[in-house]
């Protein structure tokens, strides 16, 4: 069986552009959400959300003249810019140059998003009511295609493998990593640049999950608080933007040209709820099936799991994710730390997902446990570590990813360390 | 250098991300300037707005250079 390493990553995240500045300010308590300075937020009911720091580039702001030029980005929806800056870093972290026809042919792309191009829709929507239909633009469909942040990749670089896309709502960045890790072990590839991007703060994205009651609302003296997993006190999740990319790679490949090895994807599992649009089952079963199946196809135990990072978006359904994790690690529970970094990032959608594997490939690689925020009133019916406030020191040799969707997608990662 | 002309140089510049002074009589949009099919359709709507002019597909068709668009527009305008 072909094994899939990751030997290269890159972010831009509400904390920092740039995988290893986001990370520490991770580790060290700080939270990217704050005021919505994007769009007018005065009609929304939601007036914070986690936005990019953007900036000049100093100090690990995104400065978007960085991954793409003012011509070119001209023709994406930020979603695709977002995915170009992270998969950047992460084939240049990597040190993989594609060369030859061969070398080209076997490397793939498979980045996706939950929305995609939701703003340039809206925008589109506005200027084709106000001045017709010969206003618009021919690269409005290139820009708002949730494919085209893979086919924009697969152009910079050359990569003339599997081109690919996920749109699995919240689950996308982990079905992603884990599809392509797949396509790797069947051979189709022996490098995939993979993962998840997103850009939905705009006022028709803040308004529409408003109306699903899925935002948090009530923090607005106090946006830094509002993210809130397992807290008795939360009251919805806070909606971020930015992107996650790995590169996955085949095992003998990576050794071959002396790669760097952070991670080994060890399992990858799926499932379907079969019950609601927006909520998931409340038994669990869902995220329950999902994990069990990413064990197994890791071949390990529940009880080899030192941490999870949950799906644990600051929502009700915090609860229902607790209950299927303890019902999955049963004895074993109190031995397990599980923290939701959307407590400091916020809730990237589609990007969740791989921004998350990250922070796992980060909690192997350091053997820490970054922080749930906020939680001050944590459930007391749980033996499991949640990490409130304060990143845990620990020995973390498996490493667990929850991702879910609306629709009743899940998905869960398995990683292992690498060899560093 | 016309009205006209100096309006157009200054969409072409920004649309196609060029130097101001490759931007001449016979430059060709797509094998002097780098644009391919999809700006051409994005520069000649930029034309239209800007001149408040309509040019029909065929006619956009024959827009190949700066010179070309000046001349059609100075003469639609």
């Amino acid at each position: 069986m072909r094994r899939v390493v990751i030997t290269g990553f890159g972010m831009v995240s509400p904390l920092a552009c740039g995988v290893e500045e986001t990370w520490k300010r991770l580790l060290d308590g700080q939270s990217g959400i704050g005021p919505i300075t994007r769009f007018d937020a005065s009609r929304v009911a939601t007036t914070y959300a986690a936005e990019l720091p953007v900036g000049d580039g100093s100090d690990a702001t995104f400065n978007p003249d960085d991954w793409m030029e003012p011509k070119e980005r001209r023709k994406v929806d930020d979603f695709i810019l977002y995915a170009m800056a992270a998969a950047t870093q992460a084939v240049e972290d990597s040190g993989w140059v594609a060369e030859t026809d061969e070398q080209k042919e076997r490397t793939g792309v498979m980045i996706g998003s939950g929305i995609g191009g939701l703003s340039s829709i809206a925008d589109t929507a506005l200027l084709l009511k106000e001045k017709g239909p010969r206003r618009v633009s021919p690269f409005f469909i290139p820009s708002a295609l949730i494919n085209l942040a893979s086919g924009q990749v697969s152009i910079r670089f050359g990569f003339k493998g599997p081109n690919h896309a996920v749109v699995t709502a919240c689950s996308t960045g982990a079905h992603a990593i884990g599809d392509a890790s797949r396509l790797i072990k069947y051979g189709d590839a022996d490098v995939m640049v993979a993962g998840g991007a997103e850009s939905p703060l705009s006022e028709i994205g803040v308004a529409g999950f408003n109306a699903a009651r899925a935002l948090s609302t009530k923090r607005g003296d106090d946006p830094q608080s509002a993210s809130r997993p397992w807290d008795a006190d939360r009251d919805g999740f806070v909606m971020g933007e930015g992107a996650g990319v790995v590169v996955l790679e085949e095992y003998e490949h990576a050794k071959a040209r002396g790669a760097k090895i952070y991670a080994e994807v060890l399992g990858y599992g799926m499932s379907g709820d079969a019950y609601h649009i927006t909520a998931p089952a409340e038994d669990g079963d869902g995220g329950y099936r999902s994990m069990q199946a990413a064990l197994r196809d890791a071949g390990l135990t529940p009880a080899d799991v030192d941490y999870i990072n949950a799906h644990g978006t600051s929502t009700m359904a915090d609860t229902i994710e607790l209950g299927a994790v303890q019902r999955l690690l049963g004895d074993s529970a109190a031995q397990t730390t599980m923290s939701s970094t959307k407590s400091s990032v916020g809730h990237l959608l589609g990007a969740a997902g791989a921004v998350e594997a990250i922070f796992c490939v980060l909690a192997l690689r350091d053997q820490i446990a970054p922080p749930t925020l906020n939680l001050d009133n944590p459930p007391e019916d749980t033996r499991i570590d949640l990490a409130p406030h304060k990143a845990v020191k620990r020995k973390i040799d498996v490493a667990l990813s929850n991702s879910f969707g609306f629709g009743g997608t899940n998905a869960s990662l398995v990683l292992g360390r690498g060899e560093l | 250098m016309s009205d006209i002309a100096d309006r157009v140089k200054k969409i072409v510049v920004e649309h196609l991300g060029v130097e101001e002074d490759k931007v001449n009589e016979n430059a060709s949009f797509i094998d002097d300037l780098g644009a391919d099919s999809l700006d051409t359709v994005e520069l000649v709507m930029a034309f239209e707005e800007e001149f408040g002019i309509e040019i029909p597909d065929d006619a956009a068709e024959t827009i190949q250079t700066f010179g070309d668009a000046v001349k059609f527009i100075s003469e639609a305008a």
